[in-house]
């Protein structure tokens, strides 16, 4: 009880003081899981629509796929990015192991099915009523698409939401891929949050940890009320 | 609107991306004239968790303007990582798995740069006796009290093949027991840890257990746990740290230069006088000794304690 409460007052001072190593750590965070969102993003979204319209034999065991895919133990992405780029793998002369470049892979992998799945879902539950109102209109395919993509645009953005918060709270793939690398320079470093508070429990320093982890609930916080925002518009 | 503030979101990530991508990549054997080179070296939680490493690496880093990248888990996968070629140097405390690494010929130029001892730590109140006892004694006793039924001793081991949990199966070797069928899931007096050195002992902590610890770990967390040195002689508990570079025939585009300055760097006097007073001012006692000229003690060779890599 008394470490929480160490942990807490331990998370004010970091912040308040700016310490630069929690700092760096938390900017890397930021840099991995966005840009992992991102990326996800741009190929769940399109995915999700193709998958959700199209007619094709196996689809719904491909919907069905997805959904398992929910339950993938990132550790096992971790482990299979990391076959894939060590040096010995197929990719290994792009020496992209135990760099942040390999952790924004492995997240981006990671977070795919979730928000394929929640783009279907989100899709799904747009009024079949209003699908049937743009095409009575005439709507060309593309405007046909960006229009229910439109309804559904606030569903989809709490799809983004959950692959945000599932790429910056994973450990298994983060440590596993990137080394928990702490080095002088901040591009070569490969150690995030939660790999640090990892490392901190790991080392018994537990007011440190539960000070890591608030400030990546307050990172999540904030990038959570940016969503909200837009999904209000 | 809300695809054109994805996109240039987007946009602005990638190009953090591909930054974040090249620079992070930039590593393998061409000198450039000023440019940092980089060194990636992996090592045992162990030896990492003593901060010696990081109090060496500065040092290292402004003398041959390099950048040092320490990757830390279990012995098991810092040889994993060695053999498959991710890094440059492997930094290990584990003899027998080291020679076979070097017998196949993924690993060469070895050198002993450091050794302390392991110690076998438990309850203050000893309920199995086994204080200043010979190591496989002690963990004869132990064994004995755990089968028999004494709810009060138990043994927690790393169980996670690392170089301490070998140490303890030489240990129970040399003791005479078959560590499969004699040791490994006998009772519930023997559990498992399956964690780094730290956490194990945090474990043997809470449940008042016996455990096996290197002397680094135990100090730095002598603060925090209740339990107490009860063996801590005997040659079997020698703890020998090695540095190796992994094989450039194996692997060509290894770091061959910085891996040879980093090995020549830890068996220099200079760092070797660092290395032998390193926790002093913490500790009371250092975490480490220099081997100095007591390899016959240790048993290695002088070569691999004092001829610089060539």
């Amino acid at each position: 009880m008394y470490e929480i409460i160490e942990g807490i007052i331990e998370a004010a001072r970091l912040i308040v003081t700016l310490d630069p190593d929690v700092m760096a750590i938390s900017a890397r965070s930021i840099v991995i899981s966005l840009t992992a969102t991102v990326v996800a993003t741009l190929v769940a979204v399109p995915l999700g629509a193709a998958i959700y319209f199209g007619t094709f034999p196996g689809k719904k065991s491909l919907i069905n796929l997805i959904q398992t895919l929910y339950s993938l133990p990132t550790v096992i992405v971790g482990l299979l990015i990391f076959l894939l780029l060590s040096r010995v793998g197929p990719f290994g002369f792009f020496r992209l192991l135990f760099t942040p470049t390999a952790m924004i892979i492995a997240q981006t992998v990671l977070i795919l099915p979730i928000m394929t799945g929640l783009t279907i879902s989100a899709l799904s539950g747009v009024d079949p009523v209003i699908r049937d109102t743009l095409r009575s209109l005439g709507a060309t395919r593309f405007q046909f698409l960006k229009s229910v993509m439109k309804e559904a645009r606030f569903a989809i953005l709490a799809a983004v939401a959950v692959g945000f918060g599932r790429a910056i709270s994973e450990v298994g793939a983060a440590i596993l891929v990137g080394g928990n690398i702490m080095a002088s320079s901040f591009a070569s470093s490969t150690r995030v949050l939660t790999t640090a508070i990892s490392l901190e429990t790991s080392m018994g320093n537990i007011s440190q940890s539960i000070a890591l982890g608030i400030v990546l609930l307050l990172i999540a916080l904030a990038v959570n009320l940016v969503i909200t925002m837009i999904q209000n518009r | 609107m809300l695809r054109r503030t994805l996109f240039a979101v987007a946009a602005v990530m990638v190009a953090i991306l591909l930054i974040c991508g090249c620079t992070g990549t930039t590593s393998g054997p061409t000198p450039a004239d000023n440019e940092t080179q980089q060194l990636r070296i992996a090592t045992t939680t162990s030896l990492h968790d003593t901060k010696l490493l990081d109090h060496l690496k500065p040092i290292f880093e402004e003398q041959y303007n390099a950048e040092v990248l320490i990757i830390s888990a279990g012995t098991g996968k810092a040889i994993e990582y060695g053999e498959r070629g991710d890094v440059d140097v492997l930094m290990v405390h584990d003899r027998a798995r080291e020679d076979a690494f070097l017998a196949n010929g993924y690993g060469t130029d070895r050198r002993v740069f450091a050794y302390n001892y392991f110690v076998l730590v438990g309850p203050e109140s000893d309920p199995a006796g086994v204080a200043n006892m010979t190591p496989e004694a002690a963990f004869t006793a132990i064994r004995e009290k755990g089968t028999t039924g004494d709810a009060n001793v138990t043994f927690v081991s790393r169980g996670d093949a690392s170089g301490t949990h070998s140490k303890e199966q030489a240990i129970w070797k040399a003791a005479g027991f078959n560590y499969t069928t004699d040791v490994q899931g006998s009772g519930d007096w023997y559990q498992e840890a399956g964690t780094g050195m730290g956490a194990t002992l945090s474990m043997a902590n809470e449940k008042q257990a016996y455990t096996l610890s290197d002397i680094g770990t135990y100090l730095a967390y002598k603060g925090d746990i209740d339990l107490v040195t009860l063996v801590d002689e005997g040659d079997i508990l020698l703890n020998v740290y090695c540095a190796m570079q992994i094989n450039p025939e194996k692997y060509p585009d290894t770091n061959t230069t910085l891996a040879k300055d980093w090995i020549n760097f830890l068996i220099s006097d200079e760092v070797q006088n660092e290395i032998a007073s390193f926790g002093v001012d913490q500790y009371g006692q250092p975490l480490f000794y220099a081997v100095g000229d007591d390899w016959e003690k240790i048993g290695v060779t002088e070569a691999e304690v004092k001829d610089p890599v060539q």
